[in-house]
């Protein structure tokens, strides 16, 4: 059962070969067992799973199932979920039980979703790699069985590694500069990052609010339209949702790629990539070509500044965010405070790791008297300048594709050293951010026996097209199949 | 670029983060690195560009004024480490 999807387990359970009580139990073994190799669950919340799994079965016997009920799936521990502990990854929120249900919970709630944990994640999603996580770092399941202890991207790896174990068919994820795209590429699944302002960030722990976006992983392109269905949608509760018809987004999985339009960016394919990622990527192209579509290069000329243009944005709006963390109403504080500056600046030393104290360092920096105009301001106006170069590239093609990631998944530990080289591994998605674009990641073949995927990017709301592209490739291609040993 | 230990130590005031002399030398050394790639910005020409603070340059929506919160005073403060009488407490600000 665990090797199935979540079309196929909606199909088992709508034919009653197997119950969700049953499906949960399995899976809630499957990771008891095997997950002390990933570490990809901070929590596992196996009785609230299995009230949950019961309470849908009776409702499918009532005759009252969604495509989502007794379905099991993890949330990235970024969600809130009302009365279950959510970290974000930090000693921070260690011991934080939120009071109320972000909108994504809420909506995987009354779908009849059956949630089995929280999955692990850099600290506040800060990191490419999930090294940064105070509850540790996760482990890739790709290239364990060479006894090699890889990353599996970050932030969102613990998501990402759960699903590739084969311990849930889906998991919730975020995105702000790659966090979904690149662990997903790293461990072979297949991911979305929405447009700005599809999914609700109500209830999203917040890092780069202009940046962040709630989106979906899963083994198959089919199975991130699910998610979306049930994710994606106008909220009142968050300021920046859009207002914007919400397509089913499984009706053209099977629409025909016969005259696709695709645009290789080739600031994309530059020396920075790996001969043997750039084939993979090229080769997936030519599968394109074989369905119908038409290729030709486009060019993204302000492409290379996205980078340092994140490192300004990012870190300023982190530091504003995460200024909500004083010790005084919730969260972690440390002992004995003499007055109430040594309660903030040593609560905020003990709790934050060293990667988000750097981040709030910049980004204190970046606002601060003096430079606003120099870094904050104009890394907005670099931003619009990459936002135009996408806008110019989709007037002449309807998808772009590329690498997600420089090179596969690297060894633990082998950047943590050094800052600026883990910036480096979101060079090819850090831009889609940027300009507010949904992109996915598809599994487009193996480097050393390690996963590469392919980064499809559209126009805003082009989701449907992104998801139709991505399913046509999983028809004639089995990469996403392939199971870590 | 280099940040100097003056300005570590002033923005990590703002920031509300208590930096240990100790751990400023490595600090110079990240913060550096971290500016030094920020300042690829400065090729961009930009004089005739707007600055862009939402990716689809949506402007913030109004909502009607009507209350649509309940009082959830007890279950808020649950979550924090120490209250009192409905109050959170905090080390004495005053003398």
């Amino acid at each position: 059962m665990h090797n199935k999807t979540v079309a196929e387990l909606a199909r088992e359970l709508d034919s009653g070969t197997v119950s969700s009580l049953e499906l949960t139990q399995q899976l809630l073994d499957r990771i008891k067992k095997e997950d002390s190799k990933y570490n990809s669950f901070i929590t596992v919340t196996e009785e609230q799973a299995l009230a949950d799994a019961r309470a849908a079965d009776e409702q499918r016997a009532a005759g009252n199932a969604t495509p989502w009920t007794g379905i099991p799936f993890a949330h990235k521990d970024i969600f809130c979920t009302n009365g279950i502990r959510t970290t974000c990854g930090s000693r921070m929120l260690e011991n934080f039980i939120p009071p109320y249900d972000a909108t994504v919970t809420e909506n995987f709630r009354k779908a009849g979703a059956v949630c089995l944990g929280k999955t692990n994640m850099d600290e506040f999603a800060m990191g490419s790699s999930n090294e940064s996580s105070y509850f540790g770092a996760v482990t890739n399941p790709w290239g364990l069985d060479n006894g090699e202890k890889r990353v599996p991207g970050g932030s969102s790896g613990g998501s990402a590694a759960a699903v590739a174990a084969r311990l849930v068919p889906a998991a919730t994820a975020t995105d702000t500069g790659g966090s979904i795209r690149q662990p997903a590429a790293l461990c072979g699944i297949t991911g979305l990052k929405p447009t700005y302002g599809r999914v609700s960030r109500y209830g999203m722990i917040a890092f780069a609010s202009s940046l962040d976006q709630g989106g979906t992983m899963a083994r198959t392109a089919e199975d991130n339209a699910m998610m979306l269905n049930v994710m994606a949608g106008f909220d009142p509760k968050d300021s920046t949702s859009i207002e914007r018809d919400v397509p089913d987004y499984t009706a053209t999985l099977n629409e025909p790629l016969k005259g696709l339009r695709i645009g290789l960016p080739k600031e994309y394919f530059s020396d920075q990539l790996s001969p043997a990622m750039e084939e993979q990527v090229r080769a997936a192209v030519r599968e394109y070509e074989k369905l119908g579509a038409t290729v030709k290069e486009v060019s993204l000329p302000n492409a290379k500044l996205a980078i340092a243009a994140y490192y300004v944005i990012a870190p300023a709006e982190a530091s504003a965010n995460l200024s909500r963390f004083d010790g005084v109403r919730y969260g972690y504080r440390c002992e004995d405070p003499k007055d109430l500056m040594d309660l903030y600046t040593r609560t905020r030393a003990e709790g934050f790791g060293n990667e988000v104290k750097r981040r709030i360092l910049v980004g204190t920096y970046a606002l601060s008297h003096g430079y606003y105009d120099a870094y904050y301001l104009k890394a907005q106006k670099v931003r619009r300048l990459i936002q135009q170069d996408f806008a110019n590239a989709f007037k002449e093609v309807d998808v772009l594709m590329s690498p997600v990631s420089p090179s596969p998944a690297f060894i633990q530990g082998e950047k943590t050293n050094d800052p600026v080289t883990m910036y480096l591994e979101d060079i090819f998605t850090i831009a889609i951010n940027l300009a507010g674009l949904p992109a996915m990641s598809v599994p487009a073949g193996f480097v050393d026996g390690l996963p590469v995927g392919l980064q499809i990017i559209g126009d805003h709301f082009a989701e449907a097209r992104l998801l139709n592209a991505a399913h046509q490739f999983q028809q004639v291609t089995d990469w996403h199949q392939r199971e870590p040993k | 670029m280099t940040i100097s230990r003056e300005n570590i130590e002033k923005v990590a005031v703002l920031a509300r983060i208590q930096v240990d002399d100790d751990q400023v030398s490595a600090l110079e050394k990240d913060l550096g690195n971290i500016l030094d790639l920020v300042d690829q910005l400065g090729a961009a020409d930009t004089d005739a560009v707007e600055p862009m603070a939402h990716p689809l340059d949506a402007i913030q929506r109004l909502r009607a004024d009507e209350v649509t919160e309940t009082n959830q005073r007890e279950a808020f403060q649950a979550t924090a480490p120490a209250t009192e009488d409905g109050l959170y407490l905090v080390p004495r600000v005053i003398e």
